[in-house]
């Protein structure tokens, strides 16, 4: 056993940590996605993609991706956490490219592929509706042959950062005799098409973040079909595989509670720094070691999937794990900044002016609130730990 | 032993809850805490014409002789309802003390003006470099021309936007967190050299950050005798304290039958998800985990006359009961209800929000729990 890098791993990780140093933008540097141009949400994106090509480390080569192992891979989302970048679209580059790269045809590969790592598209999901939350098979968006076009009639919701987006690879049920999972295709639908409409949802924080989608008599071309009719479901299924990369967080995870550090250390208690009261220092030592464990976790996964094995449903521990940890950071720092956990800074003009209190208090209460919906998202944590007690357990 | 109400107080309860019932809806509460000012200055009018606003003064005072079980019963239906009008600043916190503590005259000047809906009061005791410890005063009171001028800032001062009367701590002897020294004074809020820089909370609520410089105050604006104010502070601040420990079961039981409706109608993989023991037991755990709290609730309430460390010890068991509870139940709704419970068009998020708020109000549960232990 042997938990250290090989020499070029390190030598690799210099050369990223530097890169990053020397080219990510300052003034981005740990900014609320929810209050960033669609420019600036794509700038590092697209600086990663035209100095180095490394827009897309996910992506076999031959399509502009970088070819890194799980390990390069590991890397390179450590450190851009570390730094605190901004995330690339994610549901461009981490989930809807793979699949294409897989399962796309060519005129789909060469259209789509190369906007992706520009930035020129910006994809959502269309996944989950009113009526198919975790049982996402029971969609009833519907999908109608008709010539050389589909009619798409449904209703998606939870649509993240839908308002910048040009396109949808959207969930569709295009057979509906067949058994649940049996008729759903996968469709890339132009949001521009008549009969699209996005309505927001504010979240509890005042965050514009997610959205409904409307889609009413949508006409989109049968060359927008990935793969084969009713296919949909595996190609779903292989593109949550890929979403699973890097959602322990852990590096990010790691950098919020450096965070939270400097702010119990400026807090005081009586006189005493918060830091070093024994109820607070127990709490965030808890919280350390529980992150020490998902690391050790995840760098298991990792090089059993070096080795060719994995990622399994074991990846479902990194997600509950994962999110509980994001979500107990923000819990404490909440708890750090005292009265200050009260004030409310709604997106907008306000979010601009000094803080109300001291600097580092700033946006504390809403990233408490954002973080409920990560044990939510992505497959709740009750379907995780489903997925955990069928497929691992055998229950 | 008897935890069952008098008729009066059935009477109380019932006649704010068909108040609020017509008054109060979700939209209507949207709308108001969404709005420029954020509160209903009309409502607060009914609510004096109803005479909520008499209930924990004595009748000799104008009150209607209610105690703090009137206060818990009203609180929780406040609560239930997420009432965003300063009931807890004016009433409770400043009421009370004017009532424990004011001097004939200034009862006389200023009771009549809180319980009939004409006058809202703010009570600025916290700091910034105090957390929640009510003796960790950095604002000063000196003598000067035969009445005090105070100088400081008060951090997080609920309910100020609103306020035309503030109740300020400071100190006028002493060091830092020392017991003696602190001195209370009523200030206008449009006196010269009060500064707000106003705010909203997560509850939908207004505070304020206030800076004081070289505020001149008569002789009538201290409460109490000089240099003896924390004693009256602590215990006001207990009151409120047991006040918001009810608001908080309000909202736990108002979240426990939404997330039990929510989660018997919505069907996932073709049943209720409500049928999914996991869910069953998790909604078990939330309703033992408001019984409890609501028992810690009315022990504040029934303790708040008792000697001084049996009321600490009380109501500082009680929230920390409160806060673990409020967490658990806020964290659970919000989870229970999948997507719809982290949005801000549905109710849950706001009682979310609220509890999370309450938590941390008045000391969270660290800073109770370390003053339990000392007290035991």
């Amino acid at each position: 056993m042997d938990m250290r890098f090989s020499d070029a791993d390190l030598a690799f990780r210099d050369e990223v940590r530097a890169f990053i140093a020397d080219n990510f933008p300052p003034e981005l540097k740990d900014r609320s996605l929810y209050s960033m141009t669609r420019d600036d949400l794509l700038a590092w994106q697209r600086i990663c993609h035209e100095k180095k090509g490394w827009a897309a480390p996910n992506w076999p080569k031959e399509y502009g991706g970088t070819g890194w192992s799980a390990v390069q891979k590991y890397i390179w989302n450590e450190e851009n956490a570390r730094a605190g970048t901004t995330p690339t679209n994610a549901f461009g580059i981490l989930m809807l490219g793979p699949v294409l790269c897989a399962f796309g045809n060519e005129q789909q590969k060469e259209y789509f592929l190369p906007r992706i790592l520009t930035g020129e598209h910006w994809w959502c999901q269309g996944y989950s509706e009113p009526g198919a939350g975790s049982d996402l098979a029971g969609l009833k968006t519907r999908a109608v042959r008709e010539g050389d076009h589909y009619i798409v009639n449904g209703h998606k919701i939870w649509t993240t950062l839908a308002q910048h987006a040009d396109w949808m690879f959207c969930l569709v049920r295009t057979d509906p005799e067949a058994k649940k999972q049996r008729g759903i295709s996968f469709l890339l639908i132009d949001m521009t098409t008549p009969g699209v409409t996005v309505r927001p949802i504010i979240t509890m924080d005042g965050a514009h973040e997610v959205n409904e989608v409307f889609l009413e008599n949508v006409k989109v071309p049968v060359e927008n079909l990935v793969g084969q009719e009713n296919d949909g479901w595996t190609y779903a299924k292989f593109l949550l595989g890929n979403e699973r990369s890097g959602i322990a967080g852990v590096a990010r995870s790691r950098e919020a509670i450096r965070k939270l550090k400097l702010m119990a250390e400026q807090e005081s208690v009586d006189g005493e720094p918060l830091l070093e009261t024994p109820g607070f220092s127990r709490k965030l030592a808890e919280l350390e070691i529980k992150l020490d464990a998902l690391e050790m976790t995840e760098l298991r996964t990792l090089a059993a999937e070096s080795q060719g094995r994995g990622p399994g449903p074991e990846s479902s521990i990194l997600k509950i794990e994962g999110t509980e940890i994001q979500q107990r950071v923000t819990e404490l720092a909440l708890e750090a900044v005292g009265h200050y956990g009260l004030v409310f800074t709604p997106p907008g003009p306000e979010a601009e002016a000094p803080a109300i209190g001291p600097d580092y208090t700033r946006g504390v209460a809403q990233r408490y609130m954002n973080m409920r919906k990560t044990s939510i998202y992505g497959g709740s944590n009750e379907i995780q730990r489903n997925i955990i007690a069928k497929m691992v357990l055998g229950l | 032993m008897d935890f069952s109400l008098s008729e009066e107080q059935t009477l109380l309860r019932n006649s704010v809850q068909s108040f609020l019932a017509g008054r109060y809806d979700f939209d209507t509460r949207y709308s108001t805490i969404n709005s420029e000012t954020g509160w209903r200055p009309e409502l607060w009018r009914e609510m004096a014409e109803l005479g909520l606003l008499a209930a924990p003064f004595p009748e000799a005072l104008g009150g209607i002789d209610g105690g703090p079980v009137e206060t818990m019963l009203l609180m929780e239906e406040f609560g239930r309802y997420m009432v965003v009008e300063p009931y807890l600043e004016t009433v409770v916190m400043a009421g009370g003390l004017l009532r424990d503590a004011g001097s004939e005259a200034q009862q006389e000047a200023h009771l009549p003006g809180i319980i009939g809906g004409d006058s809202v009061w703010a009570v600025a005791w916290a700091e910034p470099q105090g957390r929640y410890n009510p003796a960790d005063i950095a604002t000063t009171a000196s003598a000067s021309d035969g009445g005090y001028v105070l100088g400081g800032k008060k951090a997080v001062v609920e309910a100020a936007p609103w306020a035309d009367k503030l109740i300020v701590s400071a100190r006028s002897d002493g060091r830092r967190r020392e017991s003696k020294g602190v001195s209370l004074f009523i200030v206008d809020k449009a006196a010269e050299g009060v500064n707000c820089r106003d705010f909203r909370t997560i509850d939908g609520r207004r505070a304020s950050e206030i800076t004081l410089k070289d505020v001149q105050v008569g002789p009538e604006a201290l409460i109490g005798e000089l240099n003896a104010g924390l004693p009256l502070l602590q215990r006001m601040l207990d009151e409120a304290t047991a006040a918001i420990c009810a608001d908080a079961v309000g909202c736990m039981k108002a979240l426990n039958e939404a997330t039990k409706e929510y989660t018997t109608t919505r069907k996932q993989f073709g049943v209720p998800i409500a049928s999914f023991q996991v869910l069953q037991h998790r909604m078990v755990d939330m309703f033992i985990a408001t019984e409890q709290a609501t028992s810690m609730a009315i022990k504040a309430a029934l303790k708040l006359d008792a000697e001084d460390a049996e009321r600490e010890r009380a109501i500082a068991g009680a929230k920390v009961q409160i806060g673990q509870s409020a967490r658990y139940v806020s964290q659970e709704a919000v989870q229970l209800h999948g997507g719809v419970g982290v949005t801000d068009e549905l109710n849950v998020g706001h009682y979310f929000k609220r509890l999370t708020a309450i938590a941390r109000r008045f000391g969270d549960e660290d800073y109770h729990l370390r003053r339990y232990a000392r007290t035991g």
